[in-house]
């Protein structure tokens, strides 16, 4: 494997929610009033190589949007690093965030939000390039539409509003913009997940041919799994803010090792192959304020033994490129951790 | 790209987008929808009426009440309808100097709208930046600001301007300047809870990760989206700003007769109102609740005609 573009390393991100005078005032009596930390992100290790589309997959709430924006340099990591060819995506200043690349661009979920309402859509496009001079700019009118033509829209639709677009077409606006300030790594946060299916599938092959085109590397957030398969070449299973299962995508969908991916699997409904059952995985997620000890997952989890409840397992290798936090690959749920020295 | 409908074609399915709505077409629309209301219509057309009037005051009105050397005093107190010296009917009466009230009027007029006319746009200026610096920064910066526009907020902008123009003086920069401070926090206010909305959505975010600077999000991004519930605010408190400095002209701290603006011409006509001269108080009177009143009522039909509520 080559060296890899995208580091993530170590990254937690802790969202805190102070209270306010009056609460802590009441606090002073109930004895409530306290700071609330809710970990979104715990410790996750990722390493994208160039041209790798890399898939998050994971619960409402499991932090993959999180990561998503720790990577697209909106959040600074509480811990760890976020490196794209070795030099930080941010630079915090107390409680600015200065975001030091144009090399990472994100693409939201929902296009009617992502686009600026009030701004034509050549505009929209233009106004990075034009503002770090990624294009000369004596030809931004020209690169936007050819921009536009290569996302499938048609050049004059520059002088448009986000309004006078449907879904699809804003979602390929969307993609332009990212693509306009000629990113190295794309983010892309649930991109087509609030799409009909069939502009679904158009857009998902306009990403398919840009990536092949232009040679993106990507991180595909989605909780769509027959998405994520259709287009990854990894996919990371995330948990409570925690990395669980990391293969290839083709060994993860043949033979997940972890509960929790087994049990996303069974939860997908299926056509055609006569399975007519999907089981939804039981109880609720844990809260992140408070998150379970030992393994985040054991409440839930089918599989869970008593080490569960005490223990939370590490990421260890499952295979050649595939790693698994889950104590079944490590020595057993049933025996009490022997803590080495 | 044409619409072949090539198997891999990323158009067929793709509704064509409606014809291309032109800034031209939105204005037309919101004149259509404007239109509606009779009532709005004569408001506009009577502040039409006294702009013109007044701001064309020098070629329209046979008097120039600042200039001392026109006056007569023997055209004193002359009833309306009068003839005075100079000839001519004094439609509205003259005042206790000679002066003919219609022009006097009619250059108070013009004072007032200048004063309130700038007094809005800087008070809106203003406004605006503190809104939106609360809230796109958050935190302190929001907690500070947002406090202090509350405060002020909870005292009568007539005590604030007083305060100020019995500090800094009489004259148009001080009372404007006055006007601007007690009336700042109206549009901060309403931009702080318009932006508060807007900045969480994910254009904001896009801009910053792409990245944009902060000012440019600011006032390219945010500002845009928080401007029309802002225009409507802006109207009234034009109208507001009008019957302030009115109100302070009344007062005796606004602006002197030689300068006179209505407020002052009312108060000046107060002294003879028990002596049966009604006209030098109730004329001026008369123009700044018309005027005032029909400003409201044009802001009213533009706060119905862009809620969305009641978009066609």
């Amino acid at each position: 494997m080559t060296d890899p573009i995208l580091k993530i390393e170590n990254v937690s991100k802790r969202f805190t929610r102070w209270p306010g005078m009056a609460e802590r005032l009441v606090g002073k009596i109930t004895g409530g009033g306290k700071p609330v930390t809710v970990h979104a992100l715990s410790d996750v290790t990722l390493h994208v190589s160039q041209g790798e589309v890399l898939g998050i997959v994971g619960e409402s709430g499991c932090g993959k949007s999180t990561l998503g924006r720790v990577v697209a340099g909106i959040y600074a990591p509480s811990d760890g690093s976020v490196t794209l060819k070795g030099d930080p995506i941010v630079r915090e200043h107390g409680n600015r965030i200065d975001k030091l690349t144009t090399q990472v661009q994100m693409i939201h979920q929902d296009p009617f939000a992502s686009l600026n309402p009030r701004m034509k859509v050549g505009e929209t496009l233009a106004e990075g390039p034009r503002y770090h001079r990624i294009i000369p700019s004596g030809k931004v009118r020209e690169g936007m539409r050819e921009l536009l033509e290569k996302v499938g829209l048609e050049g004059a639709y520059a002088d448009r509003l986000p309004h006078q677009f449907s879904g699809g077409q804003r979602q390929r606006v969307a993609i332009a913009r990212a693509l306009a300030m000629k990113p190295e790594v794309l983010v892309l946060d649930e991109a087509v997940a609030s799409l009909d299916v069939s502009i679904q599938a158009q857009v998902l092959n306009l990403f398919m041919d840009l990536r092949r085109d232009l040679g993106l590397t990507a991180l595909f957030i989605s909780h769509d799994l027959s998405v994520v398969r259709h287009v990854c070449d990894r996919v990371a299973i995330m948990y409570l803010g925690r990395l669980v299962e990391l293969a290839p995508a083709d060994e993860l969908y043949a033979d997940p090792k972890h509960p929790y991916t087994a049990a996303l699997f069974a939860s997908v409904p299926t056509v055609g192959t006569g399975k007519r059952k999907f089981e939804a995985i039981k109880g609720e997620i844990p809260s992140p304020i408070n998150p379970p000890p030992g393994c985040a997952f054991h409440p839930r989890c089918p599989l869970a033994g008593p080490r569960c409840r005490v223990e939370a397992p590490r990421l260890t290798g499952a295979g050649p490129a595939r790693t698994v936090a889950c104590h079944l690959n490590d020595g057993g749920v049933d025996t009490k951790a022997e803590t080495a020295a | 790209m044409p619409d072949t409908l090539t198997p891999d074609s990323e158009v067929i399915a793709t509704p064509s987008a409606p014809p291309a709505e032109t800034r031209a077409m939105r204005l037309r629309n919101f004149w259509f929808d404007y239109r509606q209301s009779w009532v709005a219509m004569v408001a506009l057309t009577v502040i039409g009426v006294l702009l013109v009037g007044s701001f064309g005051a020098p070629y329209l009105v046979p008097q120039d009440p600042y200039d001392l050397a026109n006056l007569d005093w023997m055209d004193a107190f002359l009833p309306p309808g009068s003839v005075g010296s100079g000839e001519y009917t004094h439609l509205l009466g003259t005042d206790n100097a000679g002066r003919d009230m219609l022009s006097a009027i009619l250059y108070g007029l013009r004072t007032s709208f200048m004063i309130g006319i700038s007094a809005g746009v800087l008070a809106l200026a203003v406004g605006i930046t503190v809104g939106l610096t609360a809230a796109y920064f958050g935190g302190r910066i929001e907690a500070l600001l947002m406090r202090i526009v509350d405060l002020q907020l909870s005292m009568p902008a007539i005590l604030l301007a007083l305060v100020m123009v019995a500090m800094l003086g009489q004259g148009v920069p001080q009372i404007v300047f006055a006007l601007v401070v007690a009336q700042y926090a109206y549009f901060a206010r309403t931009t702080h809870g318009a932006a508060s909305v807007e900045r969480r959505k994910d254009y904001i975010e896009a801009a910053r990760s792409t990245p944009l600077p902060t000012w440019r999000i600011m006032f390219r991004h945010l500002l845009p989206n928080v401007l029309p519930p802002l225009i409507v605010v802006a109207t009234v408190q034009v109208a507001s700003a009008i019957s302030l400095e009115a109100t302070l002209s009344f007062l005796g701290v606004g602006l002197p007769l030689t300068e006179p603006s209505l407020g002052s011409l009312i108060s000046n006509g107060f002294k003879y109102i028990h002596a049966g001269r009604y006209w030098l108080s109730i004329y001026p009177g008369v123009f700044l609740m018309i005027t005032v009143v029909a400003i409201n009522l044009v802001g009213d039909q533009v706060r119905t005609v862009i809620d969305p509520r009641n978009s066609r």
